[in-house]
Order: structure tokens, then C-alpha cells, then sequence
């Protein structure tokens, strides 16, 4: 269908711009924010919360100030994209608000929605900051090899003493002063841009065929540099961050990547090889892989009095997410808080015990439609390094969420990962708002209507030097 | 690149539809496994803060739920504690006991039987409510039962349980010390754990419904059993055919002092005495005579069809089997035949001996809860009486009864009479078999003799009573005709 639309707009067919429609959008995003704000005072505390008006405005603001910058810099990006997203932080923040006032009653620590609000907010000025300043993504490829080398530091970053962090057995977050900081997340960004432009140039390399085995083209032994080294940095974040949930992005990510760029599935193949191979050798080696293992398919064991109770987390997930059932029960109404970190890996718990099946389904569905229009940018994106981009942030998202909702559920195993958009986190959101803006990049550019071939027409002369652009 | 773009797409639709078929299964397919849990702590709290039915005795709440103006919507009250709280148990976060455990289902509103409640409760939008539980309790039994034990000096342990013996209604049903539940459903939960540790290290063990949980040796009381055997085995006619007394007798195997049995001086013949007087002087050489000339069999089998052995109370928990141990030797057996040796009984199978045959020889099946209504109190479902046994033969039922009214006419259950009605009753005093611990009280009977409306058995297992004192009739029966002047008026 893209196909279509790509040949079509080369027959003359031209993208709508369609910014009404994504207004209009923007509107039922704003009253999801603000009717589950609404919702978590009326369950909670019998009536609207008295900041409504001011709170709704805010978010009011933020979504119009996005709209805006979309408008004028980027008129034929993606309709979806931004209402979709607009949503799913606004369900977010009324659901770290609802934990707010569970965490008050018990006297724990709280105020995490007025946290998660300003972070929404720099999240979005970084939006706007960057659809302003980078006018086109191909910029970006001359940056590359600063961008991976920025990557890596960061990912190095945790691991400095005096500046890193161990919070929850994991090591990925940095601490200056009073303010944390999870760099993995930008680094994700990063990476993915550094990946894009690095396969864009090298594919025909890695493309080359290679031996034939099982009917599947492998590559040659010398071009399997570049995948074993980005295996030896997942697995370098496996063993000294403890991130199980980092690791397995990072990978997956560059294989999809990879995948993607060199059209060949024998890439697939090494890559699946060695991730198994890497995770059997981690869960050999590791106790920590093992007892999330362990966990994982008997959680019942390790729950309760008599225990060792380390799967009193997802344990209470799985009771909360039953007892919600198919229509949840409401906010308010149900006990989400007793789940450690229902705010941030737990969210989707929350969701489940309060807004039940429906509520989680529709956010699976949310965040369907955002891998799907990224996808669909990245297929009628016309070049190359746009393509790998938008197709490598399709598949962080998608990794992102099947790891930890799949975690959350028991589909897998739990790694620790945020939730996009709805989790509370502030490096998370503001470079997930930033991963928007380059999509909505992309797919402006590749919706825009071709440049104009007229000029050539006007100089019948030189026709023999013409250069065709395609 | 399109082509693994679009194989992209779809691994992407993949794993968005595993995750929605994951979470269907979780929260539809296993919910249900999932609030079976019994660690489940969400289904805890609901059925704690919820609002939970009534219980009723006549027409008062003995168990009812009151809005809280805490986290939990309701809060559990006992408006009349000590008295009824072994009958309805507590209702904790923790734990539930006794009606509120047996009935769990009915007071939360999750029972079958009011499925159609729950559904207008969903559609009009409106809070659930639990349904409520009547029980068989009449409250002047209970009262008098209650007062009767309060009344024995220092702090006595003992009970008292009084059935309907027509249909095996429980009348009353007190165990004494008691406790307050109101102090058990508190919802400050430190507070509720230290009285759970106090009353669970309590000496004197509160928290037991001695009514169901206490056995103890039956002594002259289970004569009534011993002479069930001897008319029903075909040797005896009747209440006046001659048994075996005389004022000592040595129990088979054993020689001197120790295996001497006697009567405490009352009047038991030299020789063979009626079977009637050898009841009105509770005769301890008569009847062990007869169990031993009965055999064991005969002796078992008979306490089994009173129900001893088994346990038959449905309506509450933890009911203990009251004991008749098969093949115990000749000397034993003498002894069972006046309630003493490895015989024993719960105050419920003392009171079930008399209902029995009071009731023309067929033991009921003891029920307190009578109907279970709706939070409109629209009655939803009925016990039905129900007979358990056959415990004896309607002539030797009738005989039985005779003598047992003798017995109170003329002989040692004296302190049960009242004045213008026929009253059956029998004493009993029983050895602990320990120097440190005293004898225990027993007292059963059951009146009018001609339309029998209410047997009762009365235990008292220790009161603040000099040693000598201590007998079944001068200590228990007042507490039982108390009883029964309150069911008769």
C-alpha cells in the first residue's frame, strides 16, 4: 500500500496535510487527559478535583504548543502520531496521579504527578526545539560517529564511581545533586540515529553474499564485526548494570536494524544465535538472570509468608490485573499501590486492576497505532537514513513495550524497562517526546509532495546532462 | 528496504497481539483462579470494608455493619459481645470464626443464592450488600444461659448448649470466658494482633467454644447412655426390671482400693435394685455392672448412634468428635458405663443424648442457622430439619424419659424441677483423674416431659467452688431449669 502511495505521489498524488484532523484528535486526547484526571477525583475523593481547570489548561497548552510547532515546521507530518501520544501521557499523569493520593493516605512519598507534569512539559519543549531546529533528519548523518561515540559514553556513564547509581540492583542511573538521570534512554535515541547512519553507508558491505546454509544467506565472517560488538555492549550492560530489559533493546534494536538495511534475513538468523547463546551463557553464569527466571515460571513460590517472596511484585500484578477483570474497578476502587513501582514498570498494572482488560487493550492498541504510523513514515520516507531511522524507533517502541508490558503479564520474563509515555520518568519521557518529534521529521519529509520537476522543463537544452531524480 | 520493513510490520503486529492475548488470559480466562488465592489480598480487603449482611437472633442483630468513616467502607460491630461471640465468631481482616466464617459467602453477598441481588446491585449502580443469617437462637435461652454461667463464681469455664429436640434447633449455645469481636474487627490491625496474641495465650482459653471444642469425661451423665444399651440389648424390659447394685464393686481385673467403685452412700440396694432407682441414686455399681455385662460392642454402638464418634454440626467450624474408643477392656468398659475412663463428650453430644430421647428415641441434626435472607430480609433459603439417627427404640425412648423425670421428682437432679411441669434430668460429676484439677459438673435435661420443647446440657469444667462442693446438680442444674423456664415461657 505504501508501494502505491510512493509510486502514486510520483503519478501526481500528494499527501493531505490534514493538521485539522489531527487538531481535532489533539481535542479527544486532551478530554482522555482530562476526563481520567476527573475520573481519579470523582473514584478517590467523591468529587472533581478543584485544579481541574488549571490543570486541564496546562495540559491545554502543551498539546497546542506541539500542534503549533507541527503546523509551521513540519505542515504533512503524520496526523496520529501526536494525539496518540498526547493521550497516553495524559492517561499517564492521571494515573501517577492516582498512586499520588493512594501513596498520601498511607503517608509514603508522593507528588509524582507534579513531577511527571514538568517533565511532560520539557519533554515537549525538546519537541518543539527539535521540529524547529533540525528542518531535515538528514542532518543528522553527518553527525553520526559524534552521535555513537555521545551514545556509548552515556551508556559508560552509570558506571563512573562518585557519579553513578545503583537504584532497584540495576546501575543506570547518574545522579548531579538532587537530580537523577537515566542516560540509556537518550542514549536509545542516539544509537538509533548512529545505527542509521552507519548501516546507510556500509549496507552494500554488510549485503554482500555471503555463505548459503539451510537456504539462508549468511554474511561473510569479516562483516560480522559490527553485530559482534554491539552483542559484547548488550551483554556489557547485562553484566555490569544488571539491566536485564537495556540490554535486550539494544540488541533487538540493531538487529532490526540491520535486518532492515542489508535486506537479509541471514542477519536475523546469527543475530537470534547469538542472543540465545548470550542469554543461556548469562543465565548460566548470573544468579540474577536465574532467580528472574525462576520467578518467571514459578511465581507462586516465591509469594507469600514462608517464602523468599521476591515475586511479591509481579505476583500482586497478576492479582491486581484479576481483579480488575474486564472493566477494571475504576479509579479509586482498587488497591494498584500495592504493587512496588505501580507508577513507573508497574503502570500497565495499575491500568489493568483499575480500567480493566478494556483500558489495557486500548493502551496496547495506542501504542499499535504509534509502531504503525512510524513504520508507515519509514516506508514511504524516501531515503535511506530516514527509513532506517523511523523503522529503528518504530522497533524501540515496540521492543520497549512488548518487554515490559509481556514482563508485567508473565508473557516473558520481567526486565525492568519503562513504560513510553505513561510510565513516571522523566528521562524516559522527555526522550520519548524527542523520538516524536524525529518521527513526525521523517514522515513530514516524506509526505511532502516531490520536489517540483519544472525547472528541467524550461531548459529543453540541456536535456542530455539531465540527472534524473527519483 | 520495503520488504523487511513490511516483515518488520508484521513481527510488530505479532507481538502487539501476543501482548493482548496475554492480557485477555490474565484478567479474563485466570482472574477467577486468581481471587481463589487465598493470598490474595485484594479480595481480602474488598470482603473487609464491605457491607456486610446481618446476623440475627429473634430480631436483633448480634453481628451488623456500620459506615466507617475510615479507609474501609464498613466496619464490623457486635452489639451484644461476650454473649453471642462464640456463636458468631469474629470477622477480622485477618481471619474470620464461627457464623461469620461458616456463612462467609452469604454475609459477603458472593452465595448463589443471591446472584439476582448482586445483578440489580450492578445494574442500579448501587453498593453491594451482603445477605443476612438467621440464627435458631431463642434470646432468653441465651440470656439465661449466659447470666447462669456469669453468675458461678470466679471466672468460670464452662457452657451451656440447649437444642430443640423436635427439629434440632440450637436454642442456646454459651461458652464461658468469653471475649469482645467488636475488638477482633477493629481496624486498627496492631491493636487486633495483640488481643489475638493476648486471648490465644490466655490460660483459660476464651477463644474456644467449649460448647462444641471441650471434651471431657461425661461421668453419671452418660448413664443415660449405658441404660439406652441395657433396654435396647433385650435383657431389660423395662424401667423396673431389676439390675445389678449393692454399695461396692470391683471392677473386673483389678483388685484393692484402686478398682473399688462405689456410690458416695446413696441408696443402691445390697443386691439387684430397679433399673429406676439405680438412675434417680445415680448408681455408679449398677451401671458399671451393666456396661460390663453389655460388653464393649454394645456399649460403642450405642454411643455411635447418640453420635459420638463423628461430628454432625454443619452451621459452624472445628466441631470435636466426642469420643467412645472401640475395644477397651473389661475394666474400662465398667467405667464408661458412669462416663468415666476414655469416654468422652462436648457439651452439644450431652445435650443430643437428651434430645434424642426426649424427642421419641430420633437424634435431629443440630442447626443454627434457620434461614438466610436478603439484604431486604426476603427469606431466601430455609434449613430443613433433618434426623441424623435412630438413636433408640421409641418404647426405650419412653422409658428412658421416665426415669429421667423420676429423677428429678425423687431422686439427685432434684435442683431442675419446676413447679407444674415434668422435668427429665440427670446429674454428673466426673473425674478429672488429676489430684491438681476438680471434678466436673454436668447436668442434661429436657421439659416437658409430655411435649418436650428444650433439652439442655450444662459443663462446667472449673469454677471458683471448694472441691467437695462441686456436683453436677446443685451447679448445674439451677443453670438448666433457668434455660428451660425461658424456652417454655
Amino acid at each position: 500500500m505504501a508501494e502505491v502511495s510512493q509510486t502514486s505521489s510520483l503519478l501526481g498524488f500528494v499527501h493531505r496535510r490534514r493538521r485539522g484532523a489531527e487538531l481535532f484528535l489533539l481535542v479527544l486526547a486532551l478530554a482522555v487527559g482530562m476526563g481520567a484526571y476527573a475520573a481519579v477525583g470523582l473514584g478517590v475523593e467523591g468529587e472533581i478535583p478543584a485544579d481541574i481547570l488549571g490543570y486541564g489548561g496546562w495540559l491545554a497548552v502543551l498539546i497546542v504548543a506541539a500542534h503549533v510547532a507541527v503546523r509551521l515546521t513540519a505542515p504533512y507530518a503524520d496526523p496520529v502520531l501526536l494525539p496518540v501520544v498526547a493521550a497516553l501521557n495524559g492517561l499517564g499523569l492521571a494515573v501517577i496521579h492516582r498512586l499520588d493520593l493512594a501513596y498520601e493516605a498511607a503517608d509514603r512519598a508522593a507528588g509524582f504527578a507534579q513531577k511527571q507534569l514538568t517533565w511532560m512539559t520539557l519533554g515537549v519543549a525538546l519537541f518543539v526545539v527539535t521540529l524547529v531546529f533540525l528542518r531535515d533528519h538528514r542532518a543528522l548523518q553527518r553527525v553520526t560517529y559524534t552521535l555513537g561515540l555521545t551514545a556509548i559514553v552515556l551508556l559508560l556513564l552509570p558506571m563512573v564511581p562518585g557519579l553513578g547509581t545503583t537504584i532497584n540492583g540495576a546501575r543506570i542511573w547518574i545522579r548531579l545533586g538532587a537530580f537523577s538521570f537515566q542516560p540509556g534512554e537518550v542514549a536509545k535515541v542516539l544509537l538509533v540515529v548512529a545505527f542509521a547512519g552507519y548501516l546507510v553507508l556500509h549496507r552494500d558491505a554488510l549485503a554482500l553474499a555471503g555463505r548459503r546454509l539451510l537456504f539462508v544467506d549468511l554474511p561473510r565472517g569479516r562483516d560480522l564485526g559490527p553485530i559482534l560488538v554491539m552483542w559484547l555492549v548488550s551483554l556489557a550492560i547485562l553484566v555490569f548494570q544488571r539491566d536485564l530489559g537495556s540490554s535486550l533493546l539494544f540488541f533487538g534494536l540493531f538487529l532490526v536494524m540491520l535486518y532492515v538495511s542489508t535486506e537479509r534475513p541471514g542477519w536475523l538468523v546469527v543475530g537470534a544465535g547469538l542472543f540465545i547463546g548470550g542469554g543461556l551463557l548469562a543465565w548460566q553464569l548470573f544468579t540474577h538472570v536465574q532467580a528472574r527466571v525462576d520467578i518467571w515460571l514459578d511465581p507462586f513460590d516465591h509469594y507469600g509468608e514462608g517464602t523468599d517472596d521476591l515475586a511479591f511484585q509481579p505476583v500482586e500484578a497478576m492479582f491486581g490485573m484479576g481483579w480488575g477483570g474486564l472493566i477494571g474497578r475504576g479509579f479509586g476502587d482498587g488497591s494498584p499501590d500495592r504493587v512496588p513501582f505501580a507508577n513507573s514498570d508497574f503502570i500497565v498494572a495499575s491500568i489493568g486492576e483499575e480500567l480493566g482488560l478494556t483500558g489495557v487493550i486500548a493502551v496496547i492498541l495506542m501504542y499499535g497505532i504509534m509502531v504503525e504510523r512510524a513504520l508507515r513514515a519509514a516506508l514511504v520516507c524516501r531515503d535511506g537514513f530516514g527509513k532506517l531511522i523511523a523503522t529503528g524507533l518504530a522497533g524501540v517502541l515496540a521492543l520497549q513495550v512488548f518487554v515490559v508490558i509481556g514482563g508485567v503479564t508473565r508473557l516473558i520474563p520481567l526486565t525492568g524497562l519503562t513504560t513510553p509515555f505513561l510510565s513516571y520518568g522523566g528521562s524516559s519521557l522527555v526522550a520519548n517526546w524527542v523520538i516524536i518529534a524525529l518521527l513526525l521529521r521523517i514522515s513530514d519529509q516524506a509526505r511532502r509532495p516531490a520536489p517540483s520537476l519544472a525547472p528541467e522543463d524550461d531548459q529543453p537544452d540541456s536535456e542530455t546532462t539531465q540527472v534524473v531524480k527519483l | 528496504m520495503n520488504k523487511p520493513i513490511r516483515t518488520i510490520s508484521i513481527f510488530c503486529l505479532l507481538l502487539f497481539l501476543a501482548l493482548m492475548i496475554n492480557a485477555t488470559y490474565l484478567q479474563y480466562y485466570r482472574a477467577g483462579a486468581l481471587e481463589q488465592d487465598p493470598r490474595n489480598r485484594r479480595v481480602l480487603a474488598a470482603s473487609f470494608s464491605g457491607d456486610r449482611g446481618a446476623i440475627l437472633v429473634g430480631r436483633e442483630a448480634v453481628a451488623e455493619s456500620v459506615s466507617s468513616d475510615d479507609q474501609y467502607e464498613f466496619q464490623r460491630r457486635y452489639p451484644q459481645p461476650f454473649k453471642y461471640s462464640h456463636v458468631t465468631g469474629w470477622f477480622s481482616y485477618f481471619s474470620q470464626t464461627g457464623i461469620e466464617q461458616s456463612q462467609n459467602d452469604v454475609l459477603s453477598g458472593d452465595d448463589s443464592l443471591l446472584f439476582v441481588t448482586r445483578l440489580v446491585d450492578l445494574l442500579s449502580n448501587s453498593t453491594p450488600k451482603g445477605g443476612s443469617v438467621q440464627l435458631t437462637l431463642d434470646p432468653a435461652a441465651q440470656d439465661a444461659a449466659f447470666a447462669g454461667l456469669e453468675a458461678l463464681p470466679g471466672e468460670a469455664e464452662g457452657s451451656v448448649v440447649a437444642l430443640e429436640p423436635s427439629s434440632g434447633k440450637i436454642l442456646a449455645m454459651v461458652s464461658s470466658p468469653s471475649y469482645d469481636p467488636n475488638l477482633m474487627a477493629s481496624h486498627d490491625f496492631g491493636d487486633v494482633a495483640d488481643t489475638a496474641r493476648r486471648l490465644g495465650a490466655a490460660e483459660s482459653e476464651p477463644l474456644l467454644n467449649r460448647g462444641i471444642q471441650t471434651t471431657l469425661p461425661p461421668g453419671s451423665t452418660f448413664k443415660i447412655v449405658t441404660a439406652a444399651a441395657a433396654l435396647e440389648s433385650g435383657n431389660y424390659a423395662d424401667s423396673d426390671s431389676l439390675v445389678p447394685g449393692g454399695p461396692t464393686y470391683q471392677l473386673p481385673l483389678t483388685s484393692g482400693e484402686s478398682g473399688l467403685v462405689d456410690n458416695g452412700g446413696r441408696a443402691c440396694g445390697t443386691d439387684r435394685i430397679p433399673m429406676i432407682q439405680a438412675m434417680e441414686q445415680s448408681c455408679n455399681t449398677s451401671f458399671a455392672q451393666l456396661a460390663d455385662e453389655l460388653g464393649p460392642d454394645a456399649m460403642h454402638e450405642q454411643a455411635e448412634a447418640f453420635g459420638w464418634n463423628s461430628t454432625y454440626l454443619e452451621d459452624l467450624p472445628l466441631q470435636a468428635p466426642s469420643a467412645y474408643p472401640e475395644d477397651m477392656d473389661a475394666a474400662q468398659t465398667a467405667l464408661s458405663g458412669f462416663g468415666q475412663s476414655s469416654v468422652t463428650s462436648t457439651p452439644l453430644q450431652m445435650a443430643m443424648v437428651v434430645s434424642a430421647v426426649a424427642n421419641g428415641g430420633i437424634a435431629m441434626q443440630p442447626y443454627v442457622v434457620d434461614e438466610v435472607r436478603s439484604p431486604e430480609l426476603d427469606v431466601l433459603d430455609k434449613t430443613e430439619e433433618n434426623p441424623l439417627s435412630r438413636a433408640v427404640s421409641a418404647s426405650t425412648a419412653e422409658e428412658l424419659k421416665e426415669m429421667l423425670v423420676s429423677t428429678v421428682s425423687n431422686g439427685t437432679a432434684s435442683p431442675a424441677a419446676i413447679p407444674g411441669i415434668d422435668v427429665g434430668g440427670k446429674t454428673g460429676t466426673a473425674e478429672s483423674g488429676r489430684a491438681d484439677i476438680p471434678p466436673y459438673a454436668w447436668f442434661v435435661s429436657f421439659a416437658p416431659a409430655d411435649d418436650p420443647q428444650v433439652a439442655v446440657a450444662v459443663m462446667i469444667e472449673k469454677a471458683d467452688i471448694p472441691r467437695g462442693e462441686i456436683a453436677g446438680g446443685t451447679v448445674g442444674g439451677p443453670i438448666a431449669k433457668s434455660v428451660m423456664e425461658a424456652v417454655i415461657q
